[in-house]
């Protein structure tokens, strides 16, 4: 594996490759001293063009337990500010070498577009509204130490998918595991042709109780401004996930920050069906466990795939 | 009384008029009824010849003064077809963006027009979304001006509908019309307000000239940046649905049909606007239509790759959309091939794909990816292909390029064997973002004469026939 830019490319036994590794970071993190020196030499560049406070320092946290050096570079107050290109600004932090470069961005396809222009290994971060891959890979991790395999499991995404990265990277990494997955939310979130992904699509809640696990997703104050649903108190009245609705053997999901009162009701935040703490924790060893597959070993400099001018095929 | 255009509507530069013995070439015309081994004599820029294949000599007795690159002079050039290159009528495109003035970094006039001449365009209709907005009758002169000492083909203008593309008031159609605008169009944005088109139709009956219309509804295609469906829910891009276009096409026909006025619809991209269309003249009402060589050949999986020179307006579409287009063509439901040629810089397109702007470039690869894309496979008959490159010129009331005895030279030359890789050398216009580019293409333009002169002649065109 070169970089870590859609679910997509990859397979089960990647998948589960990863989450293995994670476990047994795992058992690292509960020692005294939870550092390993696996990536002692090795820079890891955090690049962030949108604000982001528990990805990105779940990102350095992974990056400091490994030993690698770490670089934060945020777009706002830097010269992305006085206009500089996303391809200037990789061109720019490259010569500093770094062996990986973690990245968000608003735009769909940034990652892999950045993968063509430097030689380091890109970890996609977020990449607009289109995927969020270590989300994914937490998430298959989290449910892993809960259930053992998630084979034939029904998975219940509700809410705003329409905008919603954790749920395109979601779809495939679940569906990918075994999983059968639903898409529940307002009709306006829900993308046409989404379906063609392989996944049903409910605009109700009424077979809720049939899933085994369910994922909320965070339904955004400003999607209101735009229009999508009516009102929030609306939303909340078809969509939330609260103590009527949430069934004793389901597992909750939610990929943070929760509005509490919007797509999950404080009570089921609370309870002991809600893994959300979980997922939070998984985040930093599913995160080494990437950079480990990404750099542990890979000491030549990587081929630059194609430089300046080049296309997709 | 019709305040009608007064000036000559295509201007191009000063080349000087072409002698040539086109020999043994296979002439294809439709519209003339020509499919036959033909020797063409060229002179002055005129059509003087049309012989038996072997039968013509050129003249003055200069049988060694072959293709060796003087023009004029009243030496005539000899090429030799050897029965196989084939003698088409000039392409017309009546739509490009040639950027001038105010974005020459992406193109201008020069370097537009020799694009188009090395895809076998005869002329063009220039696009007004220029900065600024050509709009007033002094830019219009200006350009024209420019387009006399500049332009390798004839070059035809469409200023703007409105003012500032606004949408808002009208410009000042009668007087841009007397100093030779073929039409009007806001291309690059719709005339969102059915109302303000409704009047344009209305002062068309003073001034004439078509209204092209780019046609979307900006309520329904707000934030998308490509078609909206199976892809763009996979790439969690916003979409653009296909009734932005449809349910404007309908609209803007039905004013048409009510004010009795003439509309032509730009860059068709999907099975419902074709519908649209064929019922608007099924009606009678004055309607035309074009499609773009990149909505027949290529859809919304496509953009898969992110690639931005797969980014336009309007986007591709599906696969069942582009055969509807393929259909309409073949009907005549749509009138003609239009390439909507969009160059931008490599610096505005080398951004994530929801950055750029939308367009490719198409003059240099619109016959040749036609004929690879839907000839070779039997799809459509070549000579519906001719006939459609050309027919774009009749829809804003100009001569329809003819391979006839008198006719002014517009003629266009191709090696329908020739096989190039599209970009492979480089391009004549100033941009590079061409959806086409790296695709291997069948069918070559190896020289080009527009309005009589030599505008374009490939560096291949020497060795053929050696």
């Amino acid at each position: 594996m070169n970089h870590l830019i859609s679910i997509e490319d990859l397979e089960r036994t990647d998948i589960e490759r990863i989450v293995s590794q994670a476990e047994r970071f795992a058992e690292v993190s509960d020692r005294e001293i939870k550092t390993l020196p696996t990536l002692r030499g090795r820079m890891v560049l955090n690049l962030f063009y949108e604000s982001s406070t528990r990805t990105r320092s779940s990102f350095e946290l992974a990056a400091k337990r490994l030993s690698a050096d770490v670089v934060n570079f945020a777009a706002s107050g830097s010269s992305v500010e006085k206009g500089e290109s996303l391809k200037d600004t990789v061109l720019t932090l490259s010569a500093h070498k770094p062996d990986a470069i973690v990245l968000r961005t608003p735009w769909a396809g940034a990652a892999e577009l950045v993968s063509r222009w430097c030689s380091a290994a890109i970890v996609n971060a977020g990449d607009g509204k289109r995927e969020h891959p270590t989300q994914a890979l937490l998430d298959v991790y989290t449910l892993r130490r809960r259930l053992g395999a998630i084979d034939g499991a029904s998975i219940w995404i509700v809410g705003d998918v329409a905008h919603s990265r954790v749920a395109r990277s979601n779809i495939l990494a679940f569906q990918r595991m075994g999983a059968k997955v639903t898409l529940a939310g307002p009709p306006t979130l829900i993308p046409r042709g989404i379906e063609q992904l392989g996944c049903d699509v409910r605009y109700t809640l009424d077979e809720l109780d049939s899933a085994d696990i369910v994922y909320a997703l965070r339904m955004q104050n400003e999607r209101m401004s735009e229009t999508w649903v009516p009102s929030i108190r609306e939303y909340a009245a078809w969509y939330q996930i609260n103590g009527r609705r949430l069934s004793p053997h389901q597992i909750l999901m939610h990929p943070g920050p929760v509005n509490r009162g919007v797509e999950l009701s404080g009570e089921v935040v609370d309870s002991p069906q809600a893994v959300i703490t979980a997922q939070v924790e998984a985040g930093v060893v599913v995160r080494m466990a990437v950079l480990y597959e990404l750099l542990a070993g890979a000491r030549e400099p990587r081929p630059v795939a194609a430089m300046a001018g080049s296309r997709a095929a | 009384m019709s305040a009608t255009a007064s000036a000559e509507p295509l201007i191009g530069g000063p080349q000087p008029p072409a002698d040539l013995l086109l020999r043994d070439v296979h002439v294809l015309d439709p519209r003339a009824g020509i499919d036959a081994r033909q020797d063409v004599r060229v002179r002055d820029g005129l059509i003087v010849e049309l012989a038996e294949p072997g039968t013509l000599d050129l003249e003055h007795g200069k049988a060694d003064a072959v293709s060796d690159g003087a023009e004029g002079g009243g030496i005539e050039e000899l090429v030799d077809g050897a029965g196989r290159l084939r003698l088409l009528p000039a392409f017309f495109d009546p739509h490009v963006h040639l950027r001038t003035p105010g974005q020459e970094h992406k193109e201008d006039l020069a370097s537009g027009t020799r694009a188009a001449a090395a895809g076998g365009f005869g002329a063009v209709i220039a696009m007004p979304n220029t900065d600024p907005v050509l709009d007033s009758a002094p830019l219009l002169r200006s350009l024209r001006d420019a387009a006399a000492r500049e332009a390798r083909v004839p070059v035809g203008f469409l200023p703007a509908i409105t003012r500032g593309l606004a949408g808002e008031q009208l410009s000042e159609m009668a007087e841009l019309r007397q100093e030779g605008a073929l039409g009007f169009t806001d291309d690059g944005k719709p005339v969102h307000s059915a109302g303000m088109l409704r009047k344009a139709l209305q002062y068309q009956r003073l001034c004439g000239g078509v209204l092209a219309l780019h046609e979307e509804d900006p309520t329904l295609s707000r934030g998308g940046a490509m078609h909206e469906g199976a892809v763009s829910a996979a790439l969690g891009i916003a979409g653009i649905p296909t009734i932005a276009e449809s349910t404007m096409v309908a609209r803007d026909a039905a004013l048409a049909g009510y004010e009795d006025g003439r509309v032509h619809f730009q860059h068709l991209s999907c099975a419902a606007s074709v519908d649209a269309v064929a019922d608007a003249k099924a009606r009678g009402w004055k309607v035309s239509a074009e499609v773009c060589p990149h909505h027949l050949l290529l859809t919304d999986e496509d953009v898969r790759g992110m690639d931005t020179s797969m980014k336009m307006h309007p986007p591709l579409a599906t696969e069942a959309d582009r055969l509807a287009l393929i259909e309409g063509l073949r009907s005549g439901t749509i009138d003609c091939v239009a390439t909507d040629h969009a160059p931008h810089a490599r610096n505005e397109k080398e951004v994530p794909f929801e950055q750029a702007p939308m367009g490719s470039t198409g003059l240099e690869t619109a016959f040749a990816a036609l004929h690879t894309g839907l000839v070779l496979p039997g799809i459509i008959a070549l000579s519906l292909l001719v006939q459609r490159m050309s027919a774009g010129a009749a829809l804003f009331a100009l001569p329809t390029p003819t391979i006839e005895l008198g006719a002014p030279a517009n003629l266009t030359l191709v090696d329908l064997d020739a096989v190039w890789v599209a970009g492979e050398h480089g391009w004549e216009s100033r941009s590079e973002n061409c959806c086409f580019a790296g695709r291997q293409l069948q069918g070559r333009v190896l020289m080009t004469i527009a309005a009589g002169a030599i505008a374009h002649r490939d560096r291949a065109l020497a060795m053929v026939g050696a």
